[in-house]
């Protein structure tokens, strides 16, 4: 057993892991943190992405003790206060999900793509960026349309804060 | 997952001397394909040595025209340096194109060749520019450095540490994704470098990424992807899977060249 010690969502938590334990099974059985979803096998699907320190990375490709000493923000991290974050905000106006199995990776992809490349986002953009999230339901239609939406809201939230 | 002992190296010596204890073990970097693996249980090390946290093997250094790549730089850091797109777009744009944002942001270059897979991109960038490959003990020329289907030059316990090469004069790159995979069906580095015109192929052949010599003679008389008309392709040695058979990968060898050589400019 290993001490692994991560910040996750702003807060320290520590436990004690095989060395084996990838870090999406440590964020939703050590720290019941269960928006992070297992969709595959295969490292392809996406369900699993969170953020460690600053970049979106697959977490069932990665062991939980290869991330300890990281900041970690996973989709429990993103809403303030009992208000939705604007990504998760235009999911739910545009209809992004049907069954939701997939919407915590895509949000955390999209979080991720309009902290890159904010207010610069196209259509092209982000359906390449959407490479590794694999959604059965949707035909990634109202996804591409929801991120769009959030990152013209978000842009234009950064413009009126100038 | 079998169990493992995981270790994070501080330095490369550290790392090497880690390795040396354990005869079972490997080295992890990215683990974007390594983890995996032993997630199927197709790979079993009794000890991981990360050297994720090694800062001498993270970053791309530029002297003139001389480009170094640290083993543990991640895609997306090689897919973003404006240094090095000025220097060699191709490698970015390269990199920009390996799996997905969050692989990129894991996936190492001295992973993914020290893998050697034969549908992986960077070996084509490595063998096409003629790279100098740099491990904690020597310095391998690419055309040494690739040996076969997953098959290197190392030694046991050597380690890759960067990836130097001279910025050619020009260079491309074209893939054909697998439809499902998005690997590499076939992937096609083309360079007019100081010392001529090298042309490197991966995704397509039944010992991995390699060189065509007839393509090279043929862009070396004349850089333009009509050269490339005349000069066939042997699917002879080329790899033949339910996606595509060695015919249909010789005619993509021949198209992505084109592409990349138009891409090159």
């Amino acid at each position: 057993m290993t001490k692994v010690t991560l910040t996750v969502n702003g807060r320290t938590v520590s436990g004690d892991c095989e060395d084996r334990t990838l870090l999406v099974h440590f964020i939703r059985e050590k720290l019941g943190l269960t928006g992070t979803h297992v969709g595959c096998d295969t490292t392809q699907c996406g369900a699993c992405v969170i953020h460690m320190d600053g970049c979106s990375v697959k977490s069932c490709s990665i062991l939980a003790v290869q991330a300890s000493g990281s900041t970690i923000t996973t989709i429990e991290g993103l809403a303030g206060q009992g208000e939705l974050h604007p990504v998760q905000a235009a999911f739910k106006e545009h209809h992004g999900l049907q069954c939701g199995f997939c919407t915590p990776g895509m949000v955390m992809t999209a979080v991720d793509m309009i902290n890159r490349e904010g207010g610069k986002l196209t259509e092209e953009k982000v359906r390449a960026g959407l490479e590794g999230n694999i959604c059965r339901c949707t035909g990634y239609h109202n996804i591409v349309k929801a991120i769009l939406a959030a990152d013209a809201e978000m842009a234009s939230g950064r413009q009126a804060a100038e | 997952m079998y169990a493992t002992s995981y270790h994070r190296a501080s330095s490369v010596e550290d790392a090497v001397r880690l390795r040396a204890r354990n005869e079972e073990g490997r080295y992890l970097s990215g683990g974007m394909t390594l983890i995996s693996t032993m997630k199927q249980r197709l790979a079993a090390p009794s000890d991981l040595i990360d050297l994720r946290h090694i800062p001498a093997l993270r970053g791309i250094s530029i002297d003139g025209r001389k480009v170094t790549i640290g083993a543990a730089t991640p895609h997306a850091d090689v897919a973003a340096s404006r240094e090095l797109r000025a220097l060699c777009p191709a490698i970015c744009e390269l990199a920009g194109h390996i799996g997905d944002p969050h692989v990129r942001h894991m996936g190492t270059i001295g992973g993914s060749i020290a893998n050697n897979d034969p549908a992986a991109d960077y070996p084509a960038a490595v063998l096409g520019l003629g790279a100098t490959v740099a491990t904690d003990r020597r310095s391998i020329a690419a055309d040494a450095f690739f040996t076969g289907l997953f098959e290197i030059a190392l030694e046991e316990g050597e380690m890759v540490t960067a990836v130097t090469f001279e910025a050619p004069e020009k260079a491309g790159y074209a893939k054909f994704n697998n439809p499902a995979s998005r690997f590499a069906m076939t992937g096609v580095f083309v360079a007019k470098t100081a010392s001529g015109v090298r042309v490197a192929v991966t995704g397509a052949g039944s010992d991995g990424v390699f060189r065509h010599a007839g393509f090279e003679q043929a862009l070396a008389s004349n850089w333009s992807a009509d050269a490339l008309n005349g000069v066939s392709v042997d699917a002879s040695r080329l790899l033949s899977d339910l996606h595509a058979n060695a015919e249909y990968r010789a005619n993509l060898v021949k198209v992505m060249a084109k592409r990349a050589v138009a891409a090159a400019g």
